[in-house]
C-alpha cells in the first residue's frame, strides 16, 4: 500500500471566544490518496471549512497532526512552512470577492509565479497565457479585468492562479456552490480534466451531495466538527448509515426522483426530525440556538468531555 | 370556476441601466390560482426575480418601465401604481431570499411582528397585537415564543427567522405568498423544514403561491405548475411532474441533465415520515445521554 499524499490524525481546532475556546474541529482523522479526491461535506458550522483553512495554514491547528506528503505542516513555523506552501493551494467559493478587481486576468494568475521568482518576464507571460488556454479561456482573456467576467469565467481563472503554484494538492472550499447548474457542471467537468492530466489530489469541501458525487471517490461527513460517516462516495450515498447521513441525503431534492403531486414525505422527514431534536434539547435545558454553530442543535449541546 | 389570486396577461419590463435599456421580462403570461403553487425557475439573470419584484412594484420607477397586465385579486397593479400599496402585506406578502438582511437589526423581533400584525388588524392594541404574535410563531413551529419575541435578530438562526418572516406574512392573512428563492441562503435540511412549512401552510389556508426558485430540486416539490425562464421568456410551461419527466424544450433538458444525480437509496422514511424523527431523537440521545429525561433512564 502506498502512503497517502495527506494523513491528517486527531485534527482538533479551537478558535477563541469571548466565553472561551469553541472547539470547531474535533478530533478529525482522514487520508487522501494521491491523484484522488477526497470530499468533505455537512451544513453551516460543521467545521469542513476550518479544515480547508487550517490546511493552508490560515489557522493553526491546536493539536493532531497533518502529515503532507512526510512532513507534518501543522507543527512547522511560517519559515519552516514556506518551502511546502506552493503545493497546497485553495479554490475559493465566492468567484467575485476572491479575486482582486483592480488586476487583469495576467496580473492574477502570474502574481504566484513572480512570488516565487526566478522566472523571466517573458517566461512568467508564456506560463500565464497557457494557464489561462488550459482552464478554457482564450488568450485574449488575460487582458480583461474580474468585472468583465462571468461567475464561471471567475472561478475558471480562479483555478488558473491555484495552478500556478504547481500544486500536488488542490482544496476546493465550496469551489461551485456560487454558480448556477449548467455552469457548475462545467467547472466540474474542468477540474476532473485536470486531475486526469496532472494527477492532481483534490480535497473537495462542499455541502452538495450530488456535486460530492460527480467528482469525489471518497466522502466524509461531518456535523459538529466531527465526522459522522465516511467511506466510498457511492456507499455513502447508496446505503447512509447513520441517521444524519440519511437526513443529508434525504435533503438533497433530486427532481427525478420524487413520486407524486407535491411529494410532501420527502421534507416532512426531515422536519420531523430537526422538531424530535430541538425538543430534546429544549427539555434538555440547552438552548440551540445560544452558542456557535447556530443550525446545528448538536454543536450547541454540552459535549461530554 | 372562481376567478384566480393573480392573472398577468404579456408583462414586460424594461430596465434603464448605463448600458442602455435591457428589457427583462419580455411577454410573460400566467395564473396562480387559490391553493396553487406556481414556479418561475430560472438561472441568473433569466429575469424571474424582476418578474416578482415588478408585480409587487418594488422597482424603482425611473429605472423599470413596467406593461401589459397584472391582476391581483381584481386591481391591476400595472396601471394602479397605488393600488399595490394598499395590496402589499395585506393581499400579497412577500417572503425574501436572505432572512438575515430582511428584518432591522436594532429592533426586537416582537416589535416589528407587532408593527406587521398592525397593519392588518389596525384594530388591536399592542399587548393583543403581541398575543397574536406568540400564536403565530407557535404556529410556525417556534419553540419558546415568548423568549424570541424579546430576541434581536442577530440572536437567531437563518432558519429561524425565515420563519419569523413566514408568521409575519401569515400575519397579513394574505391571499398569494410571493416567495423569491425562500430557502437559497439556507443549510438544506433548514430548507427542507421551510418548505415543510410552507406546504402545511398552504395545506391548512388555501393560500396562492407564486415562488421563485433556481433550484428543480425544490421547484418539483412545491409546485403545482412550472414555467421555465430564460432571457425574458417562458421557454416551456408544464404541470411539474410533467416537465421533470417529459421536459420538451432543449434548455429544461439541459437544465435536468445539470443536476447531478444520487443514485439509488430507498428511504425508509418516505413511507414512514414519523421513523425519521424517532430516529434522530434516538441519534442524539445516543451522543447526549445527559438529554435523557431521569425517569425513563
Amino acid at each position: 500500500m502506498t502512503t497517502p499524499l495527506l494523513d491528517v490524525r486527531d485534527l482538533v481546532v479551537e478558535y477563541p471566544t469571548p466565553n472561551g475556546s469553541f472547539r470547531a474541529v474535533d478530533g478529525v482523522s482522514f487520508s487522501v490518496a494521491r491523484g484522488d479526491t477526497l470530499a468533505v461535506v455537512g451544513e453551516s458550522g460543521c467545521g469542513k471549512s476550518t479544515i480547508a483553512r487550517t490546511l493552508v495554514r490560515l489557522n493553526k491547528p491546536t493539536s493532531g497532526s497533518m502529515v503532507f506528503d512526510g512532513t507534518d505542516l501543522g507543527g512547522l513555523t511560517e519559515k519552516q512552512l514556506r518551502p511546502h506552501r506552493h503545493r497546497i493551494q485553495m479554490v475559493f467559493q465566492d468567484p467575485y470577492g476572491s479575486l482582486d478587481p483592480h488586476l487583469t486576468a495576467q496580473q492574477i494568475v502570474a502574481e504566484p509565479l513572480r512570488v516565487r521568482g526566478g522566472l523571466s518576464g517573458r517566461t512568467v507571460n508564456a506560463r500565464a497565457a497557457d494557464l489561462i488556454e488550459r482552464v478554457g479561456l482564450p488568450r485574449t482573456a488575460l487582458e480583461r479585468k474580474p468585472v468583465e467576467f462571468s461567475g464561471g469565467q471567475r472561478q475558471r481563472i480562479g483555478i488558473a492562479r491555484a495552478l500556478a503554484s504547481e500544486p500536488d494538492l488542490l482544496v476546493c472550499d465550496e469551489a461551485t456552490s456560487a454558480l448556477d447548474v449548467s455552469v457548475q457542471a462545467q467547472v466540474l467537468d474542468l477540474l476532473a480534466e485536470l486531475q486526469r492530466e496532472q494527477g492532481l489530489t483534490y480535497l473537495f469541501i462542499s455541502h452538495n451531495l450530488g456535486v460530492v458525487r460527480a467528482i469525489a471517490q471518497h466522502t466524509v461527513v461531518m456535523r459538529s466538527g466531527r465526522i459522522v460517516e465516511s467511506g466510498p462516495t457511492d456507499q455513502v450515498l447508496s446505503a447512509p448509515q447513520q441517521e444524519y447521513t440519511q437526513r443529508l441525503r434525504r435533503s438533497a431534492l433530486v427532481p427525478g426522483t420524487m413520486q407524486g403531486r407535491k411529494p410532501r414525505a420527502v421534507v416532512r422527514a426531515i422536519a420531523l426530525a430537526r422538531r424530535a431534536e430541538n425538543e430534546l434539547l429544549a427539555r434538555g435545558g440547552t438552548d440551540q440556538h445560544a452558542q456557535a454553530g447556530p443550525d446545528s442543535p448538536v454543536a450547541a449541546a454540552p459535549t461530554p468531555r | 370556476m372562481s376567478s384566480p389570486v393573480l392573472e398577468v396577461v404579456d408583462l414586460q419590463v424594461e430596465l434603464v441601466t448605463p448600458a442602455g435599456v435591457v428589457r427583462a421580462v419580455d411577454g410573460v403570461s400566467f395564473t396562480v390560482g387559490r391553493g396553487e403553487t406556481v414556479t418561475l425557475i430560472g438561472e441568473s439573470g433569466s429575469g424571474k426575480s424582476t418578474t416578482a419584484m415588478a408585480l409587487l412594484r418594488l422597482l424603482p420607477d425611473d429605472l423599470a418601465v413596467i406593461s401589459g397586465h397584472a391582476l391581483l385579486n381584481g386591481v391591476d397593479v400595472v396601471s394602479d401604481r397605488r393600488g399595490v400599496n394598499r395590496l402589499r402585506g395585506r393581499t400579497v406578502a412577500l417572503i425574501p431570499q436572505d432572512p438575515m438582511t430582511a428584518l432591522n437589526p436594532i429592533r426586537t423581533i416582537g416589535r416589528q411582528m407587532v408593527e406587521a400584525i398592525r397593519i392588518r388588524r389596525p384594530e388591536l392594541s399592542r399587548a393583543d397585537a403581541a398575543r397574536r404574535a406568540v400564536s403565530l410563531l407557535e404556529q410556525v413551529h417556534i419553540l419558546d415564543p415568548e423568549r424570541r419575541l424579546r430576541a434581536y435578530p442577530h440572536e437567531l438562526s437563518g432558519g429561524m427567522l425565515q420563519r419569523v418572516l413566514i408568521a409575519m406574512a401569515i400575519s397579513a392573512e394574505a391571499e398569494l405568498l410571493v416567495a423569491d428563492e425562500p430557502t437559497s441562503a439556507l443549510d438544506v435540511t433548514v430548507q427542507a423544514g421551510i418548505l415543510d412549512l410552507l406546504l402545511e401552510l398552504q395545506e391548512t389556508t388555501g393560500v396562492a403561491m407564486m415562488l421563485i426558485t433556481h433550484d428543480l430540486g425544490v421547484a418539483r416539490l412545491m409546485s403545482d405548475r412550472i414555467h421555465v425562464m430564460r432571457a425574458g421568456r417562458f421557454v416551456e410551461s408544464a404541470d411539474a411532474e410533467e416537465l421533470v419527466q417529459h421536459p420538451q424544450d432543449p434548455y429544461t433538458q439541459q437544465l435536468l441533465a445539470a443536476v447531478p444525480d444520487l443514485g439509488q437509496w430507498d428511504d425508509p422514511a418516505l413511507a414512514h415520515p414519523e421513523l425519521a424523527a424517532a430516529a434522530a431523537a434516538a441519534a442524539l440521545a445516543a451522543t447526549h445521554p445527559e438529554l435523557i429525561p431521569e425517569a425513563s433512564r
